[in-house]
């Protein structure tokens, strides 16, 4: 019963913000005309990949260079497909993707819970070492963790890229932020009076209440691995067990490269995460102005 | 911990009386059973938040804290690729080694430069578009996911395109800079161009972005602060400055700070914009950033002692920079 509550209670929080949010003034044409232009510059790069993807290599070296496809696409990606090992590296990064998403998305919920609604000695202070640890640069700790994985002869493998990304500070804080509106302190009482675990009320009340914000942190951290590149570079390598990121990077080497095939696998590299956007497009376009607001 | 059984013993009392049901002829037995129900019911209510919270303190121990502090160890060390075990203490002879090398001031240089033309840029264009964004307008879902869509594009596959787009001979923008009369420009080879190059990789994918968090922050912004400006016949540019602007105040400087970490450590757009895809940044190293440089002396040069000291510089560089934010926004909030 009180899962199902607990969403509505939460939509009915938030919906003031957003019956507010056009602001009052009504746009005009310039307005029109720069989100026009923005829109354009915003989308330009990826068309004319695929645009780039569909010629041949000799058409891409000419003035102008070409504004309309050609009729080299499924050949380009084809050979892209193949000379990248483009398939091992989906597969790989879709594991390494889903199982950090998932991963973050777990941890992050219940640490979002604790700090949104229990408390504990050290809340405050635990939480600012979250929001701490934010700022602190990912490249400061590559060096040790590459000879960890050199001494371990993870070198190669997957678990050397999934197992430093299985938390985020990000998400913690994104969690915490949705969880402190979205779930009334009431419910947690009820079910703790009825004689629940912790464990329980995580899953039978914690775990409903914030399965929107769930969904929209997943997707977006699942954007993000999909999309890292120093780290899987730096250990895996481009032709034996790469991730699409280093399988796209490895394109471009060689003597002569094939600019059209470079650009076919750029674009199925990038493919797959249009074709989310394009479909959740407007939920993470929500759940990044969620998170960016503080409480 | 040692004080967890005096605490845990007085709600046990307290425990039975709660539920609120008074049982009818409790024995012996039910009542030593509902006693250590109710007591391990308040151990859990008391530790669990601990639990919650824990797995996320332990995985930032082993990958972001110990390698953190591991690396400021091995910075004062000489290690090597081909032996990463063997430490031979050296002192701070890495960081005089570094600090004498043109390379990483060029590498320092390049970084501020390429940061400062991206970050500012950036934000203010995004500043712009959420202020765009927050009117009243048609299609407004549309603008907001396809100025996002670059965030969703890769380094890998951005850096690749951009590539092609400012190429000398056969790019785009060469080719549309010569109906305006601009001679083609050497995009990858020239100083100043190149990192113009590089930096509007980074504009392209995270101006969408950071518009959005001001977009966000600006809705949060309540309406009746505008009404009274205009009462007190303030214009809309007024209304920005006075209203706006201060109330972003901390959502500006959050992407400061983020922007500034972010453009520290500029990596994947100067390595693939680069011709022979070295990490030397360019022929003439005229884009080598901290993070390539990092990257060269520790992966290609094969002396992680000595890229732990960059690590270690470009950390303690972003905590005097953070300072310094730190300061000015305490001044600032004083002045006002």
């Amino acid at each position: 019963m009180e899962p199902e509550d607990a969403v509505p209670t939460a939509r009915k929080v938030r919906r003031p913000k957003s019956a507010r949010a056009g602001g009052q003034m009504h746009g005009g044409p310039v307005a029109y005309i720069i989100l026009g232009v923005f829109t354009i510059v915003s989308l330009f790069p990826l068309v004319w990949t695929a645009i780039a993807a569909s010629r041949d290599n000799n058409r891409l070296a000419q003035n102008p260079p070409p504004f309309v496809f050609g009729s080299n696409l499924f050949h380009n990606l084809d050979v892209a497909w193949n000379d990248a090992n483009l398939g091992k590296a989906f597969v790989n990064t879709t594991i390494v993707a889903g199982t950090s998403a998932a991963t973050i998305v777990f941890l992050s919920t219940i640490a979002g819970f604790a700090f949104a609604k229990l408390r504990f000695r050290g809340r405050g202070a635990l939480m600012l070492i979250v929001i701490g640890t934010m700022m602190v640069p990912p490249q400061l700790s590559i060096i040790p963790l590459y000879m960890m994985v050199a001494k371990l002869e993870w070198t190669d493998q997957l678990q050397s890229v999934i197992l430093p990304s299985l938390v985020s500070a990000f998400g913690v804080f994104f969690m915490r932020q949705y969880l402190i509106q979205a779930l009334p302190d009431e419910i947690i009482e009820a079910a703790r009076v009825d004689g629940a675990s912790s464990w329980r009320v995580v899953w039978h009340v914690v775990f409903p209440a914030a399965r929107p914000a769930m969904a929209v942190l997943g997707m977006l951290m699942f954007v993000q691995t999909w999309n890292d590149f120093l780290w899987p570079f730096l250990v895996l390598s481009q032709t034996g067990n790469p991730t699409v990121q280093v399988a796209v990077a490895g394109l471009g080497r060689g003597y002569t490269p094939d600019q059209s095939l470079i650009m076919a696998g750029a674009l199925l590299g990038t493919l797959p995460l249009l074709l989310v956007f394009a479909i959740f497009g407007k939920q993470i376009v929500g759940g990044i102005m969620q998170g960016a607001v503080k409480g | 911990m040692a004080t967890r059984h005096d605490t845990a013993a007085p709600p046990v009392k307290e425990g039975g009386a709660a539920p609120g049901r008074p049982p009818a002829e409790p024995t012996e037995a039910e009542q030593r059973h509902r006693a250590r129900l109710s007591r391990r019911w308040q151990r859990d209510k008391r530790w669990s938040p601990y639990a919650f919270v824990s797995p996320f303190f332990l995985l930032f121990l082993a990958f972001g804290l110990f390698p953190l502090v591991y690396t400021g160890w091995a910075s004062l060390h000489q290690v090597e690729m081909t032996a990463p075990t063997d430490m031979t203490w050296v002192g701070m002879r890495n960081y005089t080694r570094i600090f004498d090398d043109d390379f990483f001031w060029n590498a320092a240089k390049n970084t501020l430069t390429i940061g400062i033309i991206s970050t500012v840029p950036q934000l203010l264009m995004a500043m712009g578009l959420a202020h765009i964004l927050n009117y009243k307008l048609r299609a407004s879902t549309f603008y907001r996911v396809a100025m996002l869509a670059p965030y969703a594009t890769s380094i890998a596959a951005a850096s690749l395109v951009f590539v092609l787009l400012f190429g000398r001979d056969y790019g785009m923008i060469n080719w549309a800079l010569h109906f305006v009369g601009i001679d083609a420009i050497d995009w990858q080879n020239d100083k100043w161009p190149s990192q113009f190059a590089v930096s509007s990789i980074v504009i392209w994918r995270w101006t969408g972005y950071n518009a959005l968090i001001y977009l966000a922050a600006m809705q949060a912004i309540p309406q009746d602060l505008y009404e009274s400006a205009a009462l007190d016949g303030a214009s809309r540019w007024k209304q920005f400055l006075h209203v706006t602007l201060p109330s972003l105040r901390p959502t500006i400087l959050f992407t400061v700070v983020v922007s500034t970490i972010g453009a520290s450590q500029v990596f994947g757009e100067p390595l693939l914009f680069d011709a022979n895809k070295g990490a030397s940044g360019g022929a003439e190293h005229q884009f080598q950033t901290l993070g390539l440089y990092l990257y060269e002396q520790g992966w290609v040069n094969q002396h992680l002692g000595r890229a732990s000291a960059i690590a270690w510089t470009m950390f303690l560089i972003l905590i005097v920079i953070g300072i310094v934010n730190y300061v000015i926004s305490r001044r600032l909030r004083a002045s006002s």
